[in-house]
């Protein structure tokens, strides 16, 4: 049969003259390749001290983004939730009170936020579904633990502190919508 | 009978219809959009122009074309019209001026309104409106006020189009709100702060074709496309009882009217099917309904998401045979 990659070597016997057979020049060609891997650039990295750097486009934990007066973005509309190919999302919405401006940005805020980051497969459609820009995917890893209950994250360890912002404008390379 | 000719499509309809019920009756993606127009109202329609059509051949008489692009709601048929709606530039480039001017003060507050997903401005804007805004001004607003208890108005997301002040004044007794002022300040409001309370005044929320009026009793509850519309009945001594309860599981979280494709309430027993405040307000209790089954939902709604009916089922769901 016609081999369809075309791509297959026949293995040929052929006779090896008397210089191929004392092998030591094939050997001193290996042991240079060898020798010059040493004067190189490692391709490894040494784990526990060193830190790789991630892709900007890093999909990890999630963060719920406050805007620049510290207002949460998030409206609880609802479209990362039905966005989420794996389920989950889930959220509760209440109305903003009178006094309260200064915590929501809109008038209807998410009063619960919940990710299973059991469930998460990391797809980031939540964060392309979002009209808010309020959710976003981080180069931060998700922590291991023996508790199942323990990955259901809530607006705790999703809203981001005020004190220590998450910078996010790598991603947000597409820019605001509706521009031209 | 009188024949007519609407983008290639002939059908004979009675004399007096409007091009926009004459195009409703040969169905299809022929029909104008209307945001106005409602055919249980009285009065209605010619406000919002999203129903514009050209009108290439005026009768057989005088075939002559109308100068300008006709409101098709208010517009009669006359024999031999020849009326070209998605096959004319013209109109598709009116419609989206049309659509431009209605979102001018539209917050586009879509992610926190209620009306999201079931919305007649968010269907105009996604078909014929554009991406982009050119309106740079500020917008005109308004604080959201409430109509009675039960009714939340919003007026930042109102287009004008006078439904709900038809219902007032059709389907209850009296009618305590209109809209005061002119051009773009006008408003819906109620006569000095008086709630609107009436047996059937819940419709407007129906009738609205945008967020304006909204439910209280649902406000925030969920959004439209998590929740399962399920047609049911009651026997309800104010009106039909005939209502979709949208379901979450075992429980009803808001009762609406049966609209149906061009979101207007159904008929039944020869009258429109408007739902008494009884019903919609107060009865959310499971017991109280007969669930009929699930709604047939167009399948590119955002309703249908997750859920299992669909208005045109695949081949193979049709006829399980051609699965094999």
């Amino acid at each position: 049969m016609e081999s369809l990659s075309n791509r297959k070597k026949v293995v040929s016997n052929k006779k090896m003259t008397f210089i191929e057979s004392l092998y030591i020049p094939v050997i001193a060609a290996g042991m240079g390749l060898t020798f010059k891997h040493m004067f190189q650039k490692a391709a490894t990295y040494r784990s526990p001290e060193q830190k790789r750097e991630f892709s900007p486009y890093y999909r990890g934990m999630h963060v719920l983004k406050r805007d620049e007066e510290g207002r949460e973005n998030c409206t609880a509309c609802g479209l990362c939730a039905v966005a989420c190919p794996a389920e989950a999302i889930t959220m509760v919405a209440s109305e903003r009170k009178p006094g309260e401006e200064h915590l929501y940005r809109e008038e209807k805020y998410a009063s619960i936020y919940e990710i299973n980051m059991l469930r998460c497969i990391f797809c980031g459609l939540c964060e392309e579904a979002c009209p808010k820009e309020a959710i976003f995917l981080t180069d931060r890893l998700v922590p291991s633990n023996f508790e199942r209950q323990s990955f259901v994250y809530g607006k705790d360890k999703l809203v981001e502190d005020m004190n220590n912002r998450i910078d996010i404008t790598k991603r947000q390379h597409t820019g605001k919508r509706g521009k031209r | 009978m009188v024949k007519v000719t609407i983008d290639g499509v002939e059908i004979e309809v009675e004399e007096g219809t409007t091009i926009l019920n004459a195009a409703r009756q040969a169905g299809g993606d022929i029909v104008p959009p209307a945001m106005c127009y409602y055919t249980g109202l009285e009065g209605s329609g010619g406000k919002c122009r999203s129903c514009l059509v050209e009108v290439a051949a005026g009768s057989e008489r005088d075939p002559r074309p109308m100068p300008k692009l006709m409101a098709s709601c208010r517009t009669e048929v006359q024999h031999g019209m020849v009326v070209k709606n998605k096959t004319s530039e013209r109109v598709i480039d009116a419609r989206e001026g049309v659509t431009e001017f209605l979102l001018i003060n539209h917050p586009l507050d879509c992610p926190i309104c209620d009306q999201a997903g079931e919305c007649d401005l968010q269907d105009l804007s996604f078909k014929h409106g554009v991406e982009w805004s050119r309106f740079e001004e500020e917008k005109r607003t308004f604080a959201p006020r409430d109509i009675g208890d039960k009714i939340k108005l919003h007026m930042n997301r109102c287009i004008m189009c006078y439904r709900c002040v038809f219902v007032a004044q059709q389907l209850t007794n009296k009618r305590v709100h209109g809209v005061l002022n002119r051009g773009d300040r006008s408003e819906i409001s109620t006569y000095i702060e008086q709630a609107l309370d009436s047996d059937f005044i819940g419709n407007v929320i129906d009738v609205c074709p945008v967020g304006a009026l909204t439910d209280k009793t649902f406000r925030f509850k969920s959004r439209v496309w998590f929740l399962k519309p399920m047609n049911a009945h009651r026997d309800c001594p104010t009106c039909q009882g005939i209502a979709t309860v949208w379901m979450f599981g075992n429980e009803i979280y808001r009762v609406t009217g049966r609209k149906d494709k061009y979101s207007e309430i159904e008929r039944h027993n020869g009258k429109t099917a408007w739902i008494c405040d009884t019903c919609r307000f107060e009865t959310k209790d499971v017991a109280k309904w007969v669930i009929e089954g699930p709604r047939i939902i167009n399948r590119y709604s955002v309703i249908s998401t997750n859920h299992y009916t669909n208005e045109n089922p695949l081949d193979a769901k049709k006829d399980p045979k051609k699965l094999q």
